[in-house]
C-alpha cells in the first residue's frame, strides 16, 4: 500500500527542522505546512516578498495586499517582514533559505530536476523555481513515483527541459523516500507493503541499496 | 519642493510620453500591486507594438491582460504567464513574442539596470534552456551564466503612499516587483492610493526614494481584486 498525499506531506514535514527558513512550492508542497511537528518553529518564505508567512485568512481577515507566490490570500504573523522581489531572491540565491520543497515532472539520478515545461504543451513559465533550486541549501521533491501512464519519473537522465542541474537532494514519492547520492539513488524509507523489488521495477534510475 | 512631479490623474501624468514601440517595465505580482490606472490610460491611448517587462501579464480582463485583449503588446519578458487565456491564444498563434526570464533573474536584471550594472553572473538556469546562447564562466570552481541588465523607456508603478517629492511607501506583498522596475526606466510614473504633502511621511519609513520617481498621482480605486481567495478551513 503506497503512501497517500497526506502521508507524503507528513513525511516531508519531518525534514523541517527547528529554526529553518523554508520556501514551499505551489500545490502539494504548500500543504506540508499543515504537518510541521509540534515544537518545531519554521519560518516560511514566499518569493513574492514575504518572510514569516501565516495560514490562510478567515473571511474577515482577507487582504488583497497579502498573497503568497501562488497568488492565494494568506495572513501575516508577529515576525513577518516584507521586501521587494530583488531582495527576496537575494536571500534565496545567497543561500539563506535552508530548504525548498517543490513538485517535479522528472528527477534524474544525478539530481537534475525537470518541473517547468512539457514541449508542445502551453508553457506557463518557471516562475521562481530555477532560482530556488540554484540557491537554497537543500531541495526536497514531492511527487508521484510514476506518471499517469505508468512511466517512471525517477530516471537516469531527464528527457524534459531542466529546471536545474544536480540540484535535488531528496525525493519523496508515494512509494518511498530517496536520497540522491553521487553514485545513484538510495532508498531511505519504503511505504507499507511496498517491496524494494516493486520500487526497482517502477524506477529507471540506478538504485544503490 | 518638487511639486512639479505631481499630476492630477493618469491622463495628465502620461502627457507626452506614450508612443508606439515603448518598452514598459511594470511592477506587480499577479494582480497584486499593479498600476491599474496607468494601464487603463495606456489602453485608452491605443499605442501599440509595446514590449512589456513584467513578472506576469495580469489575468483576462484585468491589469496587463487588458492590453493583450486590445493587441497592444508585441513582446513580453516574464517568468510566469499562466492564468491567462488571451496570452495563451496569442502566443500559440505566433502573434505575441515571449522571453522567459527566471523570477529572481528578472528582478535582478531590472535592479542591475537601475544601478548602472550592465550584466551579472548567476547560478540560476545553468544547464537549462535559459543558458542557451549566454556566456558562462567558472568562478571559484562553480559555473555561472551571464545575464544582461534590463532598462526600459517607461516604468509603471503602484505604491500605497507617496509624497509630492515622489518618496514611496508600499504595502505588504504589493511591493514585489515595483521597486526594481521603478529604478530601471528612463521615466517612472507612479500611482498611489494616498498622495500626501512632502514632510508627512517618516523619512525612515521610505521604501523608494523620490529620486527614482518622475511623475506621481493619486489613483482611483474601486476595491482591490484578488486572484485566488483562499480561506482557512
Amino acid at each position: 500500500m503506497s503512501w497517500t498525499r497526506e502521508e507524503m506531506c507528513n513525511i516531508a514535514a519531518q525534514e523541517l527542522k527547528d529554526g529553518y527558513y523554508c520556501n514551499l512550492g505551489i500545490g502539494m508542497p504548500t500543504k506540508v505546512a499543515n504537518y510541521i511537528p509540534e515544537g518545531v518553529n519554521v519560518t516560511l518564505q514566499s518569493e513574492n516578498g514575504m518572510l514569516g508567512m501565516g495560514p490562510f485568512p478567515k473571511q474577515n481577515e482577507v487582504d488583497a495586499d497579502i498573497i503568497n507566490a501562488g497568488k492565494q490570500t494568506i495572513t501575516e504573523l508577529p515576525e513577518t517582514s516584507y521586501f521587494d522581489s530583488s531582495e527576496s531572491f537575494a536571500m534565496i540565491r545567497g543561500g539563506r533559505i535552508d530548504l525548498s520543497i517543490l513538485g517535479a515532472l522528472q528527477v534524474s539520478e544525478e539530481g537534475d530536476l525537470a518541473n517547468w515545461m512539457i514541449p508542445g504543451k502551453m508553457v506557463k513559465g518557471m516562475g521562481g523555481a530555477m532560482d530556488l533550486v540554484a540557491g537554497v541549501k537543500k531541495v526536497l521533491i514531492l511527487m508521484e513515483h510514476n506518471a499517469r501512464d505508468g512511466k517512471p519519473k525517477l530516471l537516469k537522465k531527464c528527457t524534459l527541459p531542466l529546471t536545474g542541474r544536480s540540484v535535488v537532494d531528496t525525493v519523496i514519492t508515494d512509494l518511498g523516500k530517496f536520497d540522491i547520492l553521487p553514485n545513484g539513488i538510495q532508498v531511505k524509507e519504503i511505504a507499507p507493503n511496498v517491496s524494494i523489488d516493486e520500487i526497482r521495477s517502477k524506477t529507471e534510475a540506478t538504485i544503490i541499496n | 519642493m518638487s511639486s512639479k512631479k505631481v499630476y492630477k490623474n493618469a491622463h495628465d501624468a502620461m502627457d507626452g510620453i506614450l508612443r508606439d514601440g515603448l518598452t514598459i517595465l511594470s511592477g506587480g505580482f499577479g494582480i497584486c500591486g499593479i498600476a491599474e490606472n496607468i494601464t487603463e490610460e495606456i489602453k485608452k491611448s491605443k499605442i501599440k507594438d509595446l514590449t512589456v517587462v513584467s513578472n506576469n501579464c495580469g489575468i483576462d480582463g484585468h491589469g496587463l491582460g487588458t492590453l493583450l485583449q486590445t493587441r497592444q503588446i508585441k513582446k513580453m519578458i516574464s517568468s510566469y504567464v499562466g492564468e491567462n487565456k488571451t496570452f495563451e491564444e496569442q502566443y500559440l498563434n505566433g502573434d505575441l513574442e515571449l522571453e522567459f526570464s527566471p523570477q529572481g533573474t528578472l528582478a535582478e536584471r531590472c535592479r542591475a539596470g537601475g544601478a548602472g550594472i550592465p550584466a551579472f553572473f548567476t547560478k540560476t538556469g545553468v544547464g537549462t534552456v535559459i543558458a542557451e546562447g549566454k556566456e558562462t564562466k567558472i568562478i571559484d570552481g562553480v559555473e555561472y551564466l551571464m545575464e544582461k541588465a534590463i532598462r526600459g523607456d517607461l516604468s509603471i508603478i503602484k505604491a500605497w503612499k507617496g509624497d509630492d517629492s515622489g518618496n514611496l511607501i508600499f504595502r505588504k506583498t504589493a511591493r514585489n516587483f515595483n521597486p526594481p522596475m521603478a529604478k530601471a526606466g528612463d521615466i517612472c510614473i507612479v500611482e498611489v492610493e494616498q498622495l500626501v504633502k512632502t514632510g508627512e511621511l517618516n523619512p525612515d519609513h521610505i521604501h523608494l526614494p523620490g529620486i527614482y520617481v518622475d511623475r506621481i498621482f493619486e489613483g482611483t480605486y474601486t476595491g482591490k481584486k484578488i486572484e485566488f481567495i483562499t480561506l482557512t478551513e
